[in-house]
């Protein structure tokens, strides 16, 4: 085995540039003539647009232009920016989501929601033109609560969605599922709010449109996990421009977690602002623009129930539960709160019946969409609460009512009732695994020292299961999605023997550039050191569908499996040429052609000189060593594992500290342990952030969103958590060829359920997310019933 | 941020003189509070007075059993001076904890007393210490400078040259930080001189910095914990925001209060 190859926990290549400065972002790009933009956004929550005039702004002193909503709809831009699944109600029709503009001309729906591009010379000319910009607003009444939304008598946001209710959709077997609630011997309860979060990306969202006149050809530099996705929605359904003269460069993008998978309104306005002025037009959000406008995460309001037999074994699982749109439905924002979530609910479990009943709802928030998880840490959450809180209502312990449910490691594949088949996994061994490395059989000790010390200690169990590598294009088009979720790769050898992987996946933060060279590495016997990965380029890499849902490895990574495999298939027709040797006796291992039976051999990299300079070569093969490949997915990949945590409360302040956290994951087989380990620390971080720290506050009165800087959203810091425990079980998955599931998400899904088992543990009462200090002191003092009144 | 007039004297009376000819002055200290804001063009002066400049503004020293620190000394040579450390370990000890190394560094004991935000802790260590505010105009008894939220009895064209504190018998800070910004949501200063007892509380008041009456009394009749055990500030006095109602913050208010009591005993 190549020692840089699969297995090897090697450095991160990408980290030397951007540990000493020199990654190349989005707002480090400049261009000559470039100008500044600033956006001009809705103060109010929701109005009515009287009337724009750009006069005064116009007039400025460095002022080059205003643009508004009329236009671009003057220049032909008319379209809008699409919600990209389809979701149908109950009924059968379809969902209400009306288009979402990319400068609002009639109404505005949110604090931020964006009017009007200035651009003048510099940024500081562009504000105070804006702040010039006379636009005239229309206060209408708002709703901001989730479950005020489809409340009759609420504010009505869009004329085609009554109760601002996007759709009302449903998934399982409902008679199935209350027959079984009928039977059943004990149902648990739980009223959850699954806490709104904004994505903090470190790079805050920015776009540099720069127009080529001559060519007719936009060039668009943006903060995007998918760059040929955001060319496709910009040209297919906003009508910027025709695909092949639109050109995006996603190049290092700091951290985007979901939030830049859309496109945003910025990104069309600049490039559009660009080709109305014939110059560079450079955009940046500051980080309350942030706050504001990138697509919030999460947001759920459930009632959610678990029926248990007198046994202990699990009956039924129903679940209503109103999912916060915002504004508008966004990319993936239908398909978070339904597909994304609904088909997880069965959890690691055996569970013969499951429904569940969505409500989409608009309020006057920013759009919600996926969030690092997208729909998998609520329907976890929803699970593992439920679980958790049934085992301590039929008094049985937790780790065992979870081993006596599981799926077990002789039942795949296992097909559940919410539409997953689950193809492998070993929930018990990931349950005995995080035990022991927890140190569960000393919980009850170390809680009576907590006690001693007078305070509060508990534990907490999180059995998450994810599905990841979305999905067969097929599947995905028959439950709605706008697109087929496969990937693409090229390979190419150079005539000196590197490699260049041109991939469609997209690294912002997640080391593609170690780990796919480890692949290479490992297929091809070139070392590390020779391969380039290029990404985030459409003019540079084949069309790709980008980088979420933990999809790189397992399908990206498929893709570069399969091109890797023609590659090998075409250098041995010239390594057999060349040896004189039969195709069919000719192997090939670590990065050398060998004559089975000869001492004959010829590496890969003397293939590739032959095959650029073909002096001697085979004929009807064609000269060159590049191959490409797509690669659509068999099924999706279900990372699980189980998370454990262990906190300590000091009921004087409600301080919730985390003692240990313990992370035992299946990830398939493992590339690169370290980077693997990387990403789950990140992971439970964010949803220890969820559990604890983050909340996305709107005001109920004023609209306002209260949470728009870091003095009051309060993001997880390094002392907010310790150091983790962390262990693998790796059942290698059998739908693609690398046998990788996925572990991007797995922390932010699995954390916000353990860190809440375990704060209710210690606290012996129910309390919604984040157990800020006040809550649980709360909670302390004045018992359930004040807290459910919240 | 808007275009000002910068002015950067380097003596005293130049800066009395640059402030008192602007038409809407602002002085700048550290600008750990000012920079922020007019980035944000919430704040829109002609002119910025710079007092970085001033030797006269800079230094610890002690005048007798008085510790005397410069305007313009910063959050970090407080937190690490040795002569602060000898005389008012708990002053030292609040210094090292503001903010992070970054405004520590920058930040000034002058510039956050002027400033006067109500979830500052220095606020809560000049009146709590029996501080006296020396200006280039007067002394000011800390008692009579705190005027409310981001008010002080500072004239327009006043300047805080030092902070006089008397040394405490035992003093002790103890905050409980915003978890999201990490001032204080409530900061305890309890100090001990001969027989009298001084509570000054940051964070908590809807008015700023304030003194607690009745645990001052208490705990000059027994410094212990024990003596404010069951006593609650009335919440109708304090700050409420989505970080905590007034109800927390009373009961905060004496959770730390007597930690203070207990670290200062201790």
């Amino acid at each position: 085995m190549a020692p840089d190859g699969i297995g090897a926990p090697l450095r991160r290549k990408e980290d030397k540039r951007f540990l000493t400065g020199q990654g190349r972002y989005v707002d480090d790009f400049n261009r000559p003539g470039q100008a500044y933009a600033y956006i001009a956004r809705s103060p109010f929550p929701h109005a009515g647009i009287t009337g724009i005039d750009k006069a005064s702004a116009e007039a400025m002193p460095g002022v080059l232009g205003v643009f508004t909503g009329h236009d671009l709809a003057a220049d032909g831009v008319t379209g809008a920016l699409p919600a990209g699944w389809m979701i149908h109600n109950r009924d059968g029709s379809g969902m209400r989501t009306p288009g979402h503009p990319i400068l609002q001309t009639e109404r505005v729906r949110y604090v931020g929601d964006p009017v009007a591009i200035v651009v003048a010379e510099t940024l500081a000319q562009a504000k105070d033109a804006a702040e010039r910009l006379e636009i005239g607003y229309d206060e209408l009444p708002h709703v901001v609560g989730t479950a005020d939304a489809a409340a009759d008598g609420a504010p009505q946001l869009h004329d085609e969605a009554p109760n601002n209710t996007a759709f009302f959709w449903s998934l399982g077997d409902k008679d199935k599922t209350e027959a079984a609630f009928a039977d059943a011997a004990h149902v648990t309860t739980l009223d959850i709010v699954n806490n709104r979060l904004a994505p903090n990306a470190m790079e805050p969202r920015a776009a540099l449109g720069d127009y080529d006149p001559g060519m007719d050809q936009y060039t668009l530099y943006t903060t995007s996990q998918n760059p040929h996705v955001a060319r496709l929605v910009m040209s297919a359904f906003v009508s910027l421009a025709p695909e092949h003269k639109l050109r995006v460069v996603a190049p290092d993008v700091g951290g985007g977690f979901g939030s830049k998978i859309y496109v945003y309104s910025e990104e069309v306005a600049c490039a559009y602002a660009s080709m109305k002025l014939r110059r560079p037009v450079k955009w940046t959000a500051e980080r309350t623009e942030s706050f504001m406008t990138d697509a919030h995460g999460r947001d759920h309001v459930s009632k959610a129930e678990l029926a248990t037999d007198a046994d202990g074994r699990i009956l039924g699982l129903r679940v209503r539960t109103y999912a916060n749109l915002g504004g508008y439905a966004n990319l993936f924002g239908t398909a978070t709160p339904t597909y994304l979530y609904a088909t997880l609910l069965s959890g690691q479990y055996i569970i013969p019946a499951i429904y569940a009943e969505v409500d989409g709802v608009y309020t006057n928030t920013t759009p919600v969409d996926a969030y690092r998880g997208a729909g998998r840490p609520e329907a976890t959450f929803v699970v593992e609460r439920l679980i958790e809180r049934a085992a301590r209502d039929l008094k049985m312990d937790p780790a065992d009512f979870r081993r006596k449910n599981f799926i077990q490691p002789d039942m795949y594949p296992y097909e559940t009732p919410v539409l997953m088949t689950y193809d492998c996994g070993n929930y018990p061994a990931a349950l005995d695994e995080a035990l022991k490395l927890a140190d569960h059989a000393g919980f009850p000790a170390r809680r009576a020292e907590s006690e001693a010390r007078g305070k509060k200690r508990g534990i907490g169990f999180s059995a998450y299961i994810e599905a990841c590598g979305i999905a067969p294009s097929a599947a995905v088009g028959a439950l709605g999605g706008g697109v087929g979720l496969w990937e693409s790769a090229t390979l190419r050898f150079t005539p000196t023997g590197q490699v260049i992987v041109n991939t469609g996946s997209h690294s912002h933060g997640q080391g593609h550039e170690t780990t796919f060279a480890q692949l290479i590495t490992s297929y091809l016997g070139i070392p590390t050191d020779q391969v380039e990965v290029v990404h985030g380029d459409t003019d540079k890499t084949p069309f790709g569908m980008g980088t979420y849902g933990s999809r790189s490895l397992a399908v990206g990574g498929s893709a570069i499996h399969k091109a890797a495999e023609k590659i090998v298939a075409k250098a041995k027709k010239i390594a057999a040429h060349l040896m004189e040797a039969a195709e069919v006796d000719v192997e090939f291992a670590d990065g050398t052609f060998t004559v089975k039976g000869t001492d004959k051999s010829k590496t890969i990299q003397e293939i590739a000189f032959a095959a650029y300079v073909p002096h001697n070569y085979p004929e009807g093969v064609e000269p060159g060593l590049e191959e490409s490949a797509f690669y659509d997915p068999l099924n999706f990949t279900f990372p699980a594992g189980v998370h454990i945590a262990e906190v300590e409360i000091d009921p004087d302040t409600g301080v919730v500290e985390i003692v240990t956290f313990t992370a035992v994951d299946d990830f398939g087989t493992v590339i690169n342990p370290m980077i693997v380990e990387g990403q789950v620390h990140g992971g439970i971080v964010q949803g220890v952030g969820q559990a604890l720290l983050e909340n996305c506050v709107y005001d109920l009165e004023s609209g306002q969103l209260l949470t728009g800087s870091y003095m009051d959203y309060c993001m997880p810091r390094a002392d907010d958590v310790p150091s983790f425990k962390v262990g693998m079980v790796e059942t290698p998955n059998p739908s693609n060829p690398l046998g990788v599931k996925g572990c991007g998400e797995a922390g932010a899904i699995a954390a916000p359920a353990a860190v809440m088992n375990a704060v209710t543990d210690a606290l012996g009462v129910e309390i919604n997310m984040p157990a800020t200090p006040e809550r649980v002191w709360q909670a302390l003092a004045t018992g359930p019933a004040a807290v459910a009144a919240e | 941020m808007y275009n000002f007039q910068y002015h950067k004297p380097d003596s005293l009376d130049a800066a009395v003189t640059a402030i008192a000819g602007a038409e809407d002055g602002k002085i700048v200290a550290g600008g750990m509070t000012l920079l922020p804001t007019m980035k944000q063009r919430l704040a829109a002066p002609t002119d910025l007075v710079d007092l970085s400049a001033i030797p006269d503004l800079k230094g610890i020293g002690l005048d007798g059993d008085t510790l005397v620190i410069g305007a313009m000394t910063t959050h970090a040579e407080v937190a690490h001076s040795d002569i602060v450390k000898g005389h008012t370990p708990a002053l030292a000890g609040l210094a090292e904890g503001i903010g992070d190394p970054q405004v520590r560094n920058r930040g000034t004991i002058g510039g956050s007393i002027a400033n006067n935000d109500p979830t500052a802790d220095y606020p809560a260590a000049v009146l709590g210490l029996n501080a006296t505010v020396r200006t280039t105009k007067r002394e000011i008894a800390a008692d009579d400078f705190f005027e409310g939220l981001f008010t002080t009895a500072l004239e327009e064209d006043e300047l805080i040259v030092s902070v006089a504190f008397p040394k405490p018998a035992k003093a002790a800070y103890v905050k409980f930080p915003n978890p999201a910004s990490r001032y204080a949501m409530v900061g305890v200063l309890v100090a001990l001189t001969d027989d009298h007892v001084r509570v000054a509380i940051t964070g908590a008041g809807q008015d700023g910095v304030f003194r607690a009456s009745e645990m001052e009394a208490a705990l000059s009749a027994d410094f212990s914990p024990q003596s404010i055990e069951e006593m609650a500030l009335p919440a109708e006095s304090l700050n409420a925001d989505i970080h905590g109602s007034a109800e927390y913050r009373s009961h905060l208010v004496t959770v730390m209060a007597k930690r203070a009591v207990a670290a200062a005993t201790g």
